[in-house]
């Protein structure tokens, strides 16, 4: 039944990158400030009009990012009473959407803007020297963990183990998600790939391969929502939030109650498309997580695509690649488009996009229904966003 | 070596299960009312939620339940020791603990494999509980 506050986006908008890198000259609060703005006014609002701020970074921790909303309100200059900082890794944007839908139903909030920004690329910031050796990572980085690939590579490796799944299932992933790319101007790596370009690149946590890791670049992205009867004025054509989940189960790797098995996903899809009252057959158009090849699998198999085990069999012979009967990651993804660290906001972007028919050649004929994904941590947090054309 | 690897920051929990790495033993911490073991070390058990915990000394036998080969090290502080195995160790008391496996050649590492625990001073203070196949 529809309800004069059912929360729909209404605006985004993203930083343009070149060579994994910001094009324009502002500081990470900069880029933030600059594509929120930016999208705003592509629905015809004003900073002005938001009252709902919902952010997640990183920036200069210890320091102004511990108090993520606190620091982008001031930047921004604007008082929101409705504020979600909750960080619980690429993933966190997803569950801002469903924060902001709870928000706007309960009138707690009329416009939420939702806004990441990272310029780790430009920095050389990614910390891959190990995680500090406090609480429980006394446990984990001693050891020489390689972060965030080496827990990525035990699951992997686990999967491998139980069902047979292999690299060249992985590869296919990887490869699909390039062909994507090549559709799309922006993405950051366009040039061909296959298989065995994948399978013959550099080894770096066995049994993963440099190009089963996504990139490392800038970016920064913000998504406005309102409700559907305020929407009615605006410049844009809404597009629908019809369902939200979202769980967690860890933090350190070992500690993942099931390393084969993506539980947070299979909980935050479950509710996601219960309350939205769709089924696997209604997704037209899939935007998943892939941080590395063995998510996206993860994922799939978790959100019920497929059985459990059955994930390499179901991205073989190039499924999820254009043209395939599964469009995935239609951007390129965190594998080939842009990862600027917590990737889950530019999932909603693409989803977004592809619901208004503004792709290009990358557009999926009659996407009408999206189900984004977003994973956190190490395989730790997941949220389910179920976007409809209205 | 350039950079110093990490050393744990003890804590109150952690502090038993450290000393007695340091004193040749495995000791982690069993639920006085659930029965089962957990490690990391905790002040309630993460099954049953009870405070009724000790330190209970164990097998140090497991095995591997899934590994990586880092070929990449994890920091400079790691440059010297690639090839290098980290695994997830499952003790025969239930638990899983994050390790490394000692050995000449990873390759030989797989999942199943029966693994014990060897202890490995690194300061005078720090000794790590690291595992090898058996
Ligand atoms: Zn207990």
């Amino acid at each position: 039944m529809k309800n004069g506050r059912d929360p729909v986006i209404v605006g985004l908008a993203d930083a343009p990158i070149e060579d994994g890198k910001f094009v324009t000259k502002a500081s990470v609060l900069g880029h933030a400030a600059l594509v929120a703005k930016a999208a705003v006014e592509e629905a015809g609002l004003t900073l002005d009009d938001v009252d709902g701020l919902l952010t997640a970074g990183m920036w200069g921790v210890p320091g102004p990012g511990q108090l993520a909303t606190v620091t982008l309100g001031e930047y921004l200059g604007i008082m929101p009473t409705y504020v979600d900082g909750t960080n619980i890794g690429g993933s966190a944007f997803e569950a801002h959407v469903a924060h902001a839908a709870m928000a706007l139903r309960e009138g707690y909030c009329e416009v939420a803007l939702i806004v990441y920004s990272s310029d780790q690329k430009s920095l050389r910031s990614r910390n891959l020297g190990g995680r500090p050796s406090v609480l429980s990572m006394q446990h984990e980085t001693p050891y020489g963990m390689p972060t965030p690939v080496g827990g990525y590579a035990m699951a992997a490796q686990r999967h491998m183990h139980e069902y047979g799944t292999t690299s060249e299932n992985l590869a296919e992933i990887a490869v699909a998600t390039r062909k994507w790319a090549q559709l799309n101007p922006a993405a950051t790596r366009r040039d061909p790939l296959s298989v065995d370009d994948v399978l013959s690149s550099t080894m770096i946590s066995e049994p993963l391969h440099l190009l089963d890791c996504c990139l490392v670049t800038d970016g920064a992205g913000a998504i406005v929502m309102t409700t559907a009867e305020r929407a009615k004025d605006l410049k844009t054509k809404p597009v629908g939030v019809k369902g939200y989940g979202e769980a967690h189960t860890h933090w350190a790797i070992g500690e993942m109650p099931d390393l084969a098995r993506l539980l947070p996903a299979q909980k935050a899809g479950e509710t996601a498309m219960k309350m939205a009252g769709v089924s696997h057959s209604d997704i037209d158009v899939v935007e998943v997580y892939d941080s590395f090849t063995i998510t996206v699998l993860l994922t799939l198999e978790a959100l019920g695509f497929c059985k459990i085990g059955e994930g390499g069999d179901f991205v073989s012979g190039q499924r999820t690649a254009p043209g395939g009967a599964f469009p995935m990651n239609t951007n390129g993804g965190g594998l080939s488009a842009l990862h600027p660290g917590m990737y889950g906001m530019f999932l909603l972007i693409e989803a977004t996009r592809q619901l208004r028919g503004v792709c290009g050649d990358r557009q999926v004929a009659g996407a009408e229904t999206a189900l984004v994904h977003g994973t956190g941590g190490t395989l730790s947090s997941g949220a389910t966003v179920i976007l409809q054309k209205d | 070596m350039s950079t110093e690897k990490p050393l744990p920051v003890i804590d109150h929990d952690s502090a038993p299960y450290w000393q007695a790495a340091h004193e040749g033993r495995l000791d982690i911490p069993l639920c006085g009312d659930c029965g089962k073991h957990h490690f990391y070390p905790r002040a309630i058990c993460p099954h049953c939620h009870s405070d009724n915990l000790k330190f209970d000394t164990v097998s140090g036998r497991g095995e591997v339940h899934t590994f990586t080969i880092a070929r990449r090290p994890a920091g400079p502080a790691f440059a010297d020791d690639v090839p290098y195995v980290v695994a997830l160790i499952e003790l025969e008391e239930g638990p899983r603990m994050m390790s490394r496996i000692q050995t000449d050649d990873p390759e030989k590492v797989h999942i199943g494999a029966k693994v014990e625990v060897t202890f490995v001073k690194a300061t005078d203070e720090i000794t790590f509980p690291y595992f090898r196949m058996t």
